[in-house]
């Protein structure tokens, strides 16, 4: 990212207003050349405002935005030199396939023959070259939004975003979109940033995350840091599936307490016995049957609530110790529950392995 | 604490450097706010400060509406404009509502016939109705003369049978879509519950018909009450608000006490548009997209007994224009038809339709799309028109526009006043309809297009025009309908030479030429229709060759 050239997008201390609500404080982030960036957040994270403002649609109250060392903060959206692919798709319905991809290539005044070229490309890239001559509404969802992409990529802009450009969507075809994107954008080379709430859609696509709550960057990191090294709770609850447990900083470092258990948690800085914390885990993180007999730390039993099948996997709900314990999700292969004996009322020996029990300073709500 | 956030964040937003589509935008948002200051907020208040200057132009605060109030002779137009609106709203929603239901509600022969039927009265302006009743029940009417008994036509009576007449469409109309818009299972669950016939009509249909009734009674009013053509027509000495406006100023030159009067008939008609639009916003969630429709039903007997219903109500309707036709061939037919054909504006009607489906469409998307801070005032002000009673606004343009020393005085007495208050009067009704079509499209369209560089008006010729081209067509049929049987506004405006149809109805009714008036009638009704025809065979045109991709497969 940092190889001396300025970054293809660059966001200085954004922020951003409505009346008294407050939309976005102060974001700062970069985005560097061919990288694809998500936006991540639940809806009303400001997410979707500050793809906007990139694009120059909304305006901020503070905060500069460049894009490849140029400060376009003040420019109009037409002088910015991006594409844009919206959640509706926003096709001209009264336009042809190939009239829609040519729209932006014919008020630069090219020559015919190079708009049709263009056009033909784009649509081979696409793969639907046989629908040139259709309207969008006798397209399918999935086609209309390829649509929608060749359109924005015609004028070759320096810049693509992407608002939710798969939630319209039935999962299946999401899920063949995400990856044929993807490629595309790999293909091409083009810096990209996508807002999604879908975090499964961002993990796969994304060579960068950035998760936002409440007008805030929670983390900026790749799909791998974001879900094994979350940096606050928000984040571990929103990417991948977390058991959150409320807990107190015991005597000990290093360890804290969940109801009547005591547990060894990762290493982080010391904290006073009798702070309220949150402990952490994922549940494929939680060991079961065999390695959880042999004696160790943060050696749990509990009950087994419920097994809910998955198909490749099975989700355990499970009940600790005590009354108003927490409960816990694990997940368990195939052979590993079978191995655990786990079934519903069952009693089971479980692991809530030290390094992957994390800890949080919030109290967990 | 995050109220420290939002207060270290400026209010200001960061400038946007100027270019040249922002100086389009904002030119032309200035020039529709200059079209709706001049044409209609400024002639209102002329109206207002005239009402509170005497005759000498001295001004005297509330004095003419202590006058107003304290004559007798005038200010029983108050009360006479009150009882008409009043009774012709209550009979006009009932008679409509039954005739409503029998459409929409009952397995009823004949119901296209029926519909079409109720929709003549909109072709003939309100003293077309007025001169059948006459004819037929008048000192010298058809019944009269034929039975010896005169019902004494010429009064409230014969306003509000007139009114009735002539509101009869609209109110269908509202109630109709009101009725039509029902949910079956409403109707199974009431029925399955045990609910008898009288049980699930109190509990079922009239609440979901609530607010189409309320906007029936509401239009009705305000069309009663800004009415000019019938209470001139069938008054004779009782005198209501908008005939009185007419009295004041051509009678008596009082434009004075005109303009009181004015700004009096203005209170009752703003009113019953705010409530409307009011009662209207809360319509749109009665009915749910997975409602199944109703499918109309209805035993033998109550199937006779509307269908008799509708039968009188269509043949009282087809009467009205039956005795204007019979009228107009009694004497000397055909009369000099160049006559009556000089006074045919179609050039005032074609006038307004193409510069005010141009200012309506163009106005709408100014305020829908181009989201200034401007858009609010000015949808507001696009409302006004529609409450200002025609006399008022014609009144208005006197005093703007016969100004002495006025650079505006150049319109007076010309072609382009009669097409500017036309297109103000009529201005409402396609602005919202605009606005509608408008508001169905992507909100993304022009941000699609700015970020390719293409400005906003190449996409709004492009994409939103072609897209609401049935919408810009019905507009346009609107305009020139309207304008063609207009007379309220007109009557203060015309001068020799741009004399508009419905004003020559009127001068040769009041000239004494019953067959001449009768004829002319007949004339607007039919070329009305013709319109009408003409314009539908065009949008189903339009319809068929821009509107390919509304077909889901091609």
């Amino acid at each position: 990212m940092t190889n001396g050239r300025p970054a293809a997008v660059a966001l200085d201390g954004i922020a951003k207003r409505f009346g008294a609500v407050v939309a976005l404080e102060r974001v700062t982030l970069e985005v560097g050349d061919g990288e694809f960036v998500c936006f991540l957040g639940p809806s009303g994270c400001g997410k979707t405002t500050l793809l906007r403002i990139v694009a120059g649609l909304e305006r901020q109250n503070l905060g500069t935005v460049r894009m490849g060392g140029r400060d376009v903060s003040t420019l109009p959206p037409r002088e910015r030199n991006y594409g844009i692919v919206f959640q509706s798709y926003a096709l001209f319905p009264n336009l042809t396939v190939s009239r829609n991809v040519a729209y932006g290539l014919e008020t630069r005044g090219m020559p015919r023959e190079r708009i049709a070229a263009r056009v033909d490309e784009l649509l081979a890239l696409i793969g639907l070259a046989r629908h040139r001559d259709r309207y969008p509404a006798q397209l399918s969802g999935g086609e209309q939004q390829r649509v929608a992409l060749a359109r924005a990529l015609a004028p070759s802009p320096a810049l693509l975003l992407l608002d939710e450009p798969l939630s319209a969507l039935d999962a299946r075809v999401r899920v063949a979109l995400r990856a044929e994107i993807k490629a595309l954008q790999r293909r091409l080379g083009i810096t990209t940033i996508m807002v999604t709430h879908d975090q499964e859609e961002a993990l796969t696509m994304a060579d960068r995350i950035v998760v936002m709550n409440h007008g805030v960057v929670e983390q900026i990191g790749t799909p791998f840091q974001t879900y094994t090294e979350p940096a606050s709770l928000f984040v571990a609850r929103f990417v991948g599936r977390m058991n959150v447990l409320a807990a107190v900083a015991s005597e000990r470092p290093g360890w804290a307490r969940v109801g009547r258990l005591e547990l060894r948690h990762r290493a982080g800085a010391a904290r006073q016995a009798g702070t309220r914390l949150a402990l952490a885990i994922r549940p494929e993180e939680i060991r079961a049957g065999a390695a959880a007999r042999e004696p160790g730390d943060n050696r749990v039993a509990a009950r087994v609530v419920a097994v809910q099948f998955l198909g490749a996997f099975a989700r355990l709900s499970l009940a600790l110790p005590g009354d108003g314990a927490p409960e816990l999700e694990c997940d368990l292969a195939g052979d590993a529950l079978a191995e655990a004996g786990a079934k519903e009322g069952a009693e089971l020996a479980l692991v809530l392995t030290p390094e992957a029990l994390r800890v949080f300073p919030e109290p967990a709500g | 604490m995050a109220r420290d956030v939002a207060r270290a964040i400026p209010e200001r937003l960061v400038p946007r450097r100027l270019d040249g589509e922002h100086v389009v935008r904002w030119v032309l948002v200035a020039l529709f706010a200059a079209f709706l200051w001049l044409f209609v907020l400024s002639p209102m208040l002329h109206v207002l400060w005239r009402s509170l200057l005497d005759n000498d132009g001295r001004f005297v605060g509330l004095a003419n509406y202590v006058r107003y109030v304290r004559t007798p002779a005038i200010a029983a137009s108050i009360t006479n404009s009150l009882i008409v609106s009043a009774a012709a709203m209550v009979l006009t929603v009932v008679l409509a509502f039954v005739y409503a239901y029998a459409l929409t509600r009952v397995r009823l022969p004949g119901r296209g016939v029926f519909r079409v039927i109720a929709m003549l009265p909109l072709f003939a302006p309100s003293l077309v109705h007025g001169f059948a009743l006459v004819y037929l029940f008048g000192n010298n009417g058809i019944v009269t003369r034929q039975t010896g008994v005169n019902v004494g036509i010429y009064g409230v009576k014969g306003i509000v049978l007139a009114e009735v007449l002539y509101c009869f469409p609209h109110a269908v109309l509202i109630l109709t879509a009101a009725l039509a818009a029902a949910d079956a299972r409403l109707y199974d669950a009431a029925a399955a519950l045990g609910a008898r016939r009288i049980r699930t009509f109190l509990t079922v249909t009239l609440p979901g018909v609530k607010y189409g009734v309320m906007s029936a009674c509401f239009v009705v009013f305000t069309t009663v009450i800004t009415d000019f053509g019938a209470p001139k027509v069938l008054g004779g000495k009782t005198s209501v608000m908008a005939t009185e406006i007419y009295n004041q100023v051509i009678g008596q030159q009082n434009f004075t006490m005109g303009a009181t009067v004015s700004v009096v008939l203005l209170i009752p008609a703003l009113l019953a548009v705010v409530v409307d639009r009011l009662v209207q916003r809360r319509q749109y969630a009665l009915i749910s997209s997975s409602a199944r429709p109703l499918a109309p039903g209805g035993g033998p007997l109550a199937r006779a007994g509307l269908f008799l219903y509708c039968s009188l109500a269509a043949a009282a309707i087809i009467s009205v224009y039956a005795v204007v036709l019979a009228t107009s061939l009694v004497s000397r037919w055909p009369y000099d038809l160049t006559l009556t054909l000089k006074h045919y504006r179609f050039d005032t009607a074609a006038l307004t339709a193409l510069i005010g489906t141009v200012i309506a469409f163009a106005g709408a998307y100014l305020v829908e799309k181009g989201r200034t801070s401007a858009s609010g005032p000015l949808y507001m002000v696009s409302l006004l028109p529609v409450s200002i009673p025609g006399m008022v606004l014609g009144l208005a343009y006197i005093f703007v526009f016969n100004a002495p020393g006025s650079v505006l005085n150049a319109l007076y007495g010309t072609l382009a006043i009669l097409v500017i208050s036309n297109l103000v009067h009529y201005f409402t009704v396609p602005f919202l309809t605009a606005t509608a079509s408008l508001k169905q499209m992507d909100a993304e369209f022009e941000h699609v297009g700015a970020s390719m560089g293409v400005p906003f008006y190449r996409t709004f010729w492009r994409v939103t025009v072609p897209i609401a081209l049935p919408s810009i067509v019905g507009i346009s049929m609107y305009f020139f309908l309207n304008a063609m049987v207009t007379l309220s506004a007109a009557v203060f405006l015309v001068a020799p030479g741009t004399e508009l149809a419905a004003v020559a109805v009127l001068l040769m009714d009041d000239a004494g030429d019953t067959a001449q008036a009768a004829g002319m009638s007949v004339l607007i009704v039919a070329i009305g229709l013709a319109v009408r025809l003409v314009y539908w065979g065009l949008l189903r045109g339009v319809t068929r060759r821009t509107q390919a991709w509304r077909q889901p497969t091609g």
